[in-house]
């Protein structure tokens, strides 16, 4: 196929031709960067009164601060210390890192091995249990917090990590078999099957060629579960009640909300501190969390 | 003292992050040495059964079952003791703070998927034309990656009220004072409280409607675009003749994952009003009904309300999932 010129750039760029071209994207530039600053605005705004006196946030607006004379010694860090050591926020990041890392390293564990059994190997109801799985995919979750509620309590598992952990891995599963199968089958038909005939095990063909070729679907799955768990509230509400030792970050924050809803010096840093792992995360994975969204959604 | 404290937590919080990760696939490397003293006829039919079983587990522990004793549950009494029949259903459906509910939850899904999906639409199409596409829509992107409980802070202080005559902190009302109105009650009025929370669910979801329909966008060939510019078609008709019946099915997916999501909203309204004034949803009914309440039987209920409601979404995803495979 040749590519067709664009027209526009086989003539000369006269001046007039300039000018016509300003006016016509002119809109679309205003409209794109309107768009992006407002979207932008309300958490930049967060940020920077998260460094502001208390006294200073309750009297002006943070934009405010753009407004001459400059001074640098308006910023501070005393919010963070605040909310970290007397609101309990320094706990809660613990216990978010505790909660989140093995709510995530479960499942993926987990559903990859089901991915493959789904994707490569024979068995009786393979179709219709993925099938199943695929409806699962939007089950509400308020479905299943009573009865398990029931259970956690009867067992003593309410209020403790590897509830929540356990909880964490069912919800996430049917998306991690999802994602995982429809990566693994694509996976070069050719290639799984040399290795069964050179007298590879399944064991071995899942650790020396399925785990390495799917490392991008599993990173996807990752940083999704990932994200899902950091952020989560409800899972959190319902099973760990209110254990505050145990809290994560979300229900904190939220307790916070509750109780001290106009220290905004507590509110900003505390949100901040609430997202800067989720933020972390989305830019140093981007790739992997769009490619997620779009395998998980757009074609399945 | 404080500081030796916090080394046990620290500690026990490794060890927990071990053990949790670890034990998971300690079971699976176990197993197999299991399965590998079988002999081979045995091991081959046996062997995809280890791999599936704790994904089963899960998957009925924490989905299924659960699933199936909370239909059972919203036909019983708030203690689970007796049958009720409808009881709950009824009570569902005419109770006023349930209509309130219902009418809220569809207001939001009118307006949160209509506009984030056509936001969406516009600034994917628009950015496809501007040179610093990726910085901006990241920044419209981030919000997806930020909780529903920071966003509801990050909100709560655009919508920070102070009495008239004070210098105003929040964002909204500050313009609203400087263009000579009176400071708004955002969370309070009960005419734009609803509206107020929309806007944020609106806000997270813009970015996930844009990164979607963007690579659908991107996805059609340029030659059809070129020869419909040769035909002299406007910008215009091209949009509407040409982009968007082809990503059609893409506009689809978004519309009802963003459907199932404002379905199951829970935590925006329960941080920022709790659900008063009005502004109460089916999904933080249900945690009213399950928590303050402790009547099971209207909180489940209401769950299998719900589930309902996702119904025509599965039947479609499984619908959709069957013809990918017919195809392949």
């Amino acid at each position: 196929m040749i590519p067709s010129p664009d027209p526009r750039s086989r003539r000369q760029p006269t001046l007039f031709r300039r000018l016509e071209q300003i006016f016509t994207t002119a809109p679309v530039h205003i409209v794109v960067i309107a768009i992006t600053v407002l979207w932008t605005l309300p958490t930049a705004g967060l940020l920077i009164s998260s460094f502001r006196q208390p006294d200073a946030l309750r009297e002006s607006g943070w934009w405010t601060v753009f407004t001459p004379p400059f001074e640098p010694g308006q910023f501070h860090l005393g919010n963070y210390a605040d909310v970290l050591a007397s609101e309990g926020m320094g706990q809660a990041f613990l216990n978010s890192l505790i909660i989140t890392i093995p709510a995530t390293v479960m499942p993926i564990a987990i559903a990859t091995f089901a991915a493959y059994a789904l994707a490569w190997m024979q068995f009786p109801g393979r179709q219709l249990l993925f099938v199943m799985i695929v409806g699962l995919l939007v089950v509400p979750l308020q479905m299943t917090l009573i009865p398990v509620l029931r259970v956690y309590s009867t067992l003593g598992l309410s209020g403790t990590f590897l509830g929540v952990w356990l909880a964490h891995t069912g919800y996430g599963m049917p998306f991690g078999i999802y994602l995982l199968r429809n990566y693994i089958g694509t996976l070069p038909r050719d290639l799984i099957e040399a290795a069964a005939v050179d007298g590879a095990s399944h064991l071995k063909i899942f650790t020396r060629i399925i785990v390495p070729l799917s490392t991008p679907a599993i990173a996807s799955f990752a940083v999704f579960q990932f994200l899902w768990v950091w952020n989560d509230l409800l899972v959190a509400l319902v099973y760990l009640g209110g254990n505050q030792n145990v809290a994560p970050v979300t229900l904190v924050l939220r307790n916070l909300v509750g109780d001290r809803g106009q220290d905004w010096h507590l509110l900003t840093a505390g949100a901040f501190i609430s997202m800067i792992i989720p933020l972390l995360v989305f830019f140093a994975l981007q790739r992997y969390f769009v490619r997620g969204l779009l395998a998980g959604s757009v074609k399945g | 003292m404080q500081d030796t404290s916090n080394i046990l937590r620290l500690l026990s919080a490794i060890s927990a992050i071990i053990f949790g990760s670890g034990g998971i696939i300690a079971l699976f490397y176990v197993a197999n040495i299991a399965v590998n003293r079988l002999p081979s006829q045995a091991r081959s039919r046996i062997l995809p059964w280890v791999y599936m079983t704790p994904a089963l587990l899960v998957l009925g522990a924490f989905l299924v079952l659960p699933t199936i004793r909370t239909i059972i549950i919203s036909f019983m009494d708030q203690r689970s003791q007796s049958w009720v029949g409808l009881d709950n259903y009824h009570f569902a459906f005419t109770n006023a703070a349930m209509l309130t509910a219902f009418r809220n939850n569809i207001l939001w899904l009118v307006l949160v998927t209509g506009l984030s999906v056509s936001l969406g639409l516009l600034i994917a199409v628009l950015m496809d034309r501007v040179k610093y596409e990726p910085l901006a829509k990241t920044l419209i992107f981030l919000p997806m990656v930020i909780s529903f409980v920071g966003a509801s802070v990050i909100w709560r202080f655009m919508y920070a009220y102070q009495p008239p005559g004070i210098d105003q902190i929040g964002l909204l009302n500050a313009i609203a004072v400087s263009l000579g109105f009176e400071p708004i009650g955002w969370l309070v009025n009960k005419r734009i409280n609803n509206f107020a929370l929309i806007t944020i669910m609106i806000w997270l979801q813009t970015g996930f409607a844009m990164v979607l329909l963007s690579s659908a966008v991107k996805g059609i060939p340029k030659d059809v675009i070129e020869a419909a510019r040769m035909d002299r078609a406007s910008e215009f008709q091209i949009f509407w003749r040409i982009t968007i019946p082809i990503i059609s099915s893409t506009l689809l997916v978004v519309s009802t994952t963003i459907v199932v999501l404002v379905l199951k909203v829970f935590d925006i309204v329960f941080v920022m009003t709790g659900g008063n004034l009005d502004t109460e949803v089916i999904a933080s009914r249900m945690i009213k009904e399950m928590f303050n309440f402790r009547n099971f039987g209207r909180g489940s209920a209401i769950a299998v309300i719900l589930l309902l409601a996702v119904i025509p979404v599965m039947v479609a995803n499984i619908r959709r999932f069957q013809q990918q495979e017919a195809n392949r």
